[in-house]
């Protein structure tokens, strides 16, 4: 791919995002246009700025290389990330938004008068956020190395120290705008190249693959493996080696490998020969890195499916940016139409995914062996269309790429350093904002410079796990229940997101490697969630002298439409 | 291995944070169990007990305070039983006997009237009850008797009166601090109703006066300022909650100017920049309007030619942040600073410093006016408004700390 484009696309996306976030804005000169200034944030421009947010590098690399590499049971991802807002939308939207609450534990305090359970919120959105920055990190680096060459980390460091100097100096702060614009750039930066991509694949004769069969290559092709890897092969495969397999130095020898595990070195070149099967890739012995949470979703798939879906599902709820954006609604009703809004856009936005990963799976199989799946959604516009319009279309994407880690990195940086300045560093004050920015950036940067190595969307999901278990019980039984109290609330934060947290961090740090438990900490939402559920339940009833007083009148806020409310009380 | 690490050092923190906070909630000061004398631990052990029955009586006499503080004033006069009463009923009693309680009370009338201290035997149909004699003293704030302490025992004890009397005098010292700590609730009570926005006069004057001058020469002009002021009195005369929001602040604030303008005319000029995201925010009600109305004063005062006025409204993280800015006359910093700490009473209008007052009572000291200002320089008025604290919705009100 030629890199100038690309390169000049995001510089392009930067500016541009800039230029927005300058007109966010709105100015008028005399107070006879004051009605053009004064009006709220409508519904559908706010939806776009919910969806420009939330659609990160997950959505926008991460689903495709899982669809390619997984085949199509990973259309879970697509559908519990957009499924997450009719959640959203029945059961908190509205009453999160009359609530008042600009932040998570805002939300917490107006509604338990505690300071022990706002600290808790605080620290779990610190928690989430810094779960859900990682992927956006390493996403950044396998862009970078994926258009430029540059080194893994590159990427991630570069988008750590833009985002850490917007945010902190005050630029591109969560405006409305920006967000908005981010999402229809993104739309387009996927939409346009799938129209060119389904016209050649229709033109290419429109040759399907059925995903239970093994992918093969269509063409005769030549793989430069870049790490170490072990090629577990089913069947014997012949293959034209130029480096090291199984410690045997080969030069551009046709070789046949037998049915088994391989070792290849890095830097070893493969030739395939047309037609061929894909061999399944696993990461080499000496990589401590977690096997991939791939194998047991495999070993259990109706188990991971599920946890899958529980985590996706309750757990957008819980993300720190998106429940900043209800506040700009200016009341319950236009919080829900915006949800509703999101849902369409968000919807809308995910039927592209997929069709990168179909067609990555016919024009680009051999990214399941080299592990850089999540890169299908670059490399197709060269790979499939070439030439120039190929350059072109690649560098769109990768503006639209670039687009998502800028705005999800920084919706959540913003939402990590407000709460580390307000509940965890001594004193308010902007030069505080600054320093919890630089701090909200850098523990994930350093997290993602040691881990790596696990999938963008399993990442994610990951963090999904982590918000379904603390965030969804609390506001769900915050909104619904009013016999929830303080000690309940902690309790239930405290075992169901505490004991999924370490669950992720198991799971990360690769204990224990295989097996049912495995699968268990892999996947922890399908019993974390109801665990934080039970015990916010049961330690709220054994606690029942607890309840805050002055509950009936914040639940009464947080259900009657804004207008009954100025007439009871008037 | 690095990623083993890692994930270890991310299972370990929370860890570690979790025990830094047990051993912060459980930490004790140094037992006092290797000092002193035994007399010494005996008074360290009373002046404990008294203290630890001290902080429910501090909200005054009810059912519930009582109960909770006869605990430990029964330990501390280590009597069979203790009842606190107030002028009406026995509020608590602990310890043996229960069934004394209406003969107590019965008693009690002259003690309750005269105010003095008394001893007298109780009559008793159970033979084994350990309540035979009861000391009553009284327990008084500012000469008025509030209720009774009633301490049975045994025997009669002149030991057990003189005690009683000494306990009772405590209490009513806790229960005048009771008083003291109501009143001054009552007081900053009275002050924020007094805090109440308020809008100036002479702007009423002034615009009546302006809508009169059009009546004859533009009925139609007359007609829609006649609406303008009704829209801007309803909103400054409304009733319910104490907050409103930015976005119906701001519409007051058109409404306001467009009252001035129509005096004004070409004078004044007003640009307005506006983060739409902001809008939503609630705020002490009517606390930008006076600002904008001091901008206006402060612009057009003592100079002939125009004045322009600047409101800006930007989203900045967890606040918003309001700035109005004029290029008008200024003030001398020295002055404002009198006038904020209201050692000058200001030159009409209800003024920046009720407004600082109200901002300062919501959200805390450090969310008080910036001003920047000097004699001839203008002034520029920052306001930063948290976009949540708690109490502080459309129907709330302004409350006590």
């Amino acid at each position: 791919m030629n890199s100038a484009y690309a390169v000049t696309a995001v510089a392009l996306v930067a500016l541009a995002t800039v230029l927005v976030g300058a007109f966010g804005l709105r100015i008028s000169r005399t107070t006879s246009d004051f009605y053009v200034a004064s009006r709220t944030v409508g519904p559908r421009l706010n939806a776009a700025a919910i969806s420009g947010e939330y659609l990160s590098a997950a959505s926008f690399l991460g689903i495709a290389g899982l669809v390619l590499v997984q085949g199509p049971d990973m259309l879970w991802y697509p559908v519990g990330y957009t499924a997450g807002y009719l959640v959203l939308l029945l059961f908190v939207a509205a009453p999160l938004r009359r609530s008042g609450a600009y932040t998570l534990p805002d939300f917490a305090e107006a509604r338990l008068a505690s300071q022990t359970v706002r600290r808790l919120a605080g620290a779990s959105v610190v928690g989430v956020g810094w779960l859900y920055l990682l992927p956006q990190l390493q996403g950044a680096g396998l862009t970078l190395t994926v258009l430029t060459g540059a080194p893994d980390w590159l990427g991630g460091v570069i988008v750590a120290v833009v985002v850490t100097v917007i945010v902190g100096a005050g630029g591109m702060r969560s405006i409305t705008f920006v967000q908005a614009f981010q999402y229809w750039l993104k739309l387009t930066a996927l939409l346009v190249p799938a129209l060119f991509l389904v016209t050649a694949w229709q033109s290419d004769g429109a040759p399907s693959h059925a995903f239970d069969e093994p992918a093969a290559f269509r063409e005769q092709r030549v793989v430069r493996i870049d790490d170490t890897l072990v090629l577990r092969l089913t069947e014997p495969l012949t293959v034209t080696v130029d480096g090291t397999v199984d410690g045997r130095e080969l030069d551009g020898t046709e070789t046949g490998l037998s049915a088994g595990p391989h070792r290849i070195d890095g830097g070893t070149r493969l030739t395939f020969a047309e037609g061929a099967e894909v061999p399944a890739a696993g990461r080499g012995a000496d990589d401590a890195l977690s096997p991939s949470r791939a194998e047991s979703r495999e070993e259990r798939p109706l188990y991971a499916t599920y946890g899958l879906i529980l985590a996706t599902f309750f757990g957008t709820m819980g993300l720190p940016h998106v429940v900043v954006r209800f506040y700009t609604s200016p009341h319950g009703v236009a919080a829900r139409r915006t949800t509703v809004a999101v849902l369409g856009l968000v919807g809308a936005f995910y039927l592209l995914p997929p069709v990168y990963g179909a067609l990555g799976r016919l024009y680009a199989p051999e990214l399941t062996l080299t592990g850089d799946a999540d890169a299908a959604v670059l490399l197709l516009p060269g790979r499939m269309i070439g030439g120039t319009g190929g350059d072109l279309l690649g560098a769109l994407v990768a503006g639209g790429a670039f687009a998502a880690f800028l705005s999800t990195a920084s919706g959540l940086t913003m939402a990590v350093a407000g709460v580390l300045t307000q509940d965890v560093l001594p004193t308010r004050g902007v030069r505080h904002f600054r320093l919890g920015t630089v701090l909200a950036m850098a523990v994930p940067l350093g997290a993602s410079l040691l881990v790596g190595g696990l999938p963008v969307a399993d990442a994610v999901g990951l963090a999904f796990a982590v918000s379904a278990s603390s965030f969804c019980p609390l506001l769900v039984l915050g909104i619904w229940w009013r016999r929830l109290t303080p000690p309940g609330a902690a309790a239930g934060m405290l075992v169901g997101g505490g004991s999924a947290f370490l669950a992720v961090a198991a799971t990360m740090a690769g204990y224990p490697g295989a097996g049912p438990w495995h699968a268990l900490l892999a996947w922890p939402a399908l019993w974390s969630v109801p665990l934080g559920f039970l015990t916010m339940i049961l330690v709220s009833l054994a606690t029942p002298g607890r309840v805050p007083p002055g509950t009936a009148a914040v639940l009464a806020r947080f259900h009657l439409p804004e207008e009954l409310r100025t007439e009871v009380s008037a | 291995m690095s990623g083993f690490l890692a994930g270890l050092l991310v299972a370990v923190l929370p860890l570690l944070a979790a025990g830094f906070w047990i051993g912060r909630r459980t930490a004790r000061p140094a037992s006092l169990a290797g000092l002193g004398t035994p007399v010494e631990h005996a008074t360290f052990e009373t002046l404990h007990t008294a203290s630890l029955a001290t902080p429910p009586l501090r909200a005054g006499l009810t059912e519930e305070t009582a109960g909770k503080s006869a605990r430990k004033l029964r330990s501390l006069l280590g009597t069979d039983a203790l009842c606190l009463t107030d002028r009406d009923q026995v509020l608590v009693w602990d310890g043996a006997g229960a069934h004394h309680r209406a003969e107590i009370m019965e008693r009690l009338t002259g003690p309750l009237d005269t105010g003095r201290g008394e001893a007298f035997p109780l009559t008793c149909d159970t033979p084994d009850c350990s309540v035979r004699w009861a000391v009553v003293a009284p327990l008084t704030v500012d000469d008025r008797v509030h209720g009774a302490l009633v301490a049975c025992a045994p025997r009669e004890s002149a030991v057990l009166v003189r005690a009683a009397g000494e306990v009772a005098r405590w209490v009513s010292v806790q229960l005048e601090l009771a008083d003291l700590d109501q009143s001054r609730t009552r007081l900053i009570e009275a002050e924020i109703r007094a805090l109440r926005a308020q809008i100036s006069p002479h702007f009423i004057f002034n615009s009546l006066a302006v809508i009169a001058s059009f009546v004859r020469t533009d009925p139609e002009r007359a007609r829609e300022l006649l609406l303008e002021f009704a829209d801007f009195t309803r909103y400054s005369f409304r009733r319910h909650g104490d907050f409103t929001t930015l976005a119906d602040e701001l519409h007051a604030i058109d409404h306001y100017l467009a009252l001035v303008r129509a005096r004004f005319g070409d004078r004044l000029s007003v640009t307005l920049q506006i983060a739409p995201e902001v809008l939503p925010v609630a705020l002490p009600f009517l606390c930008l309007q006076p600002l904008v109305e001091n901008a206006v004063k402060h612009g057009l005062e003592g100079k002939a030619d125009k004045c322009h006025i600047q409101i800006t409204a930007q989203d900045a993280g967890a606040e918003a942040l309001v700035v109005i800015e004029d290029d008008g006359a200024g003030m001398d910093p020295g002055l404002l600073r009198r006038i904020l700490a209201r050692e000058v009473s200001p030159t009409g209008g209800i003024g920046l410093s009720n407004v600082d007052d109200r901002l300062r009572q919501v959200y805390g000291d450090d969310h008080g006016l910036v001003i920047e200002t000097a004699v001839g320089a203008g002034m520029k008025i920052t306001v930063r408004l948290p976009k949540y604290q708690p109490g502080v919705h459309l129907t709330g009100r302004l409350t006590p700390k």
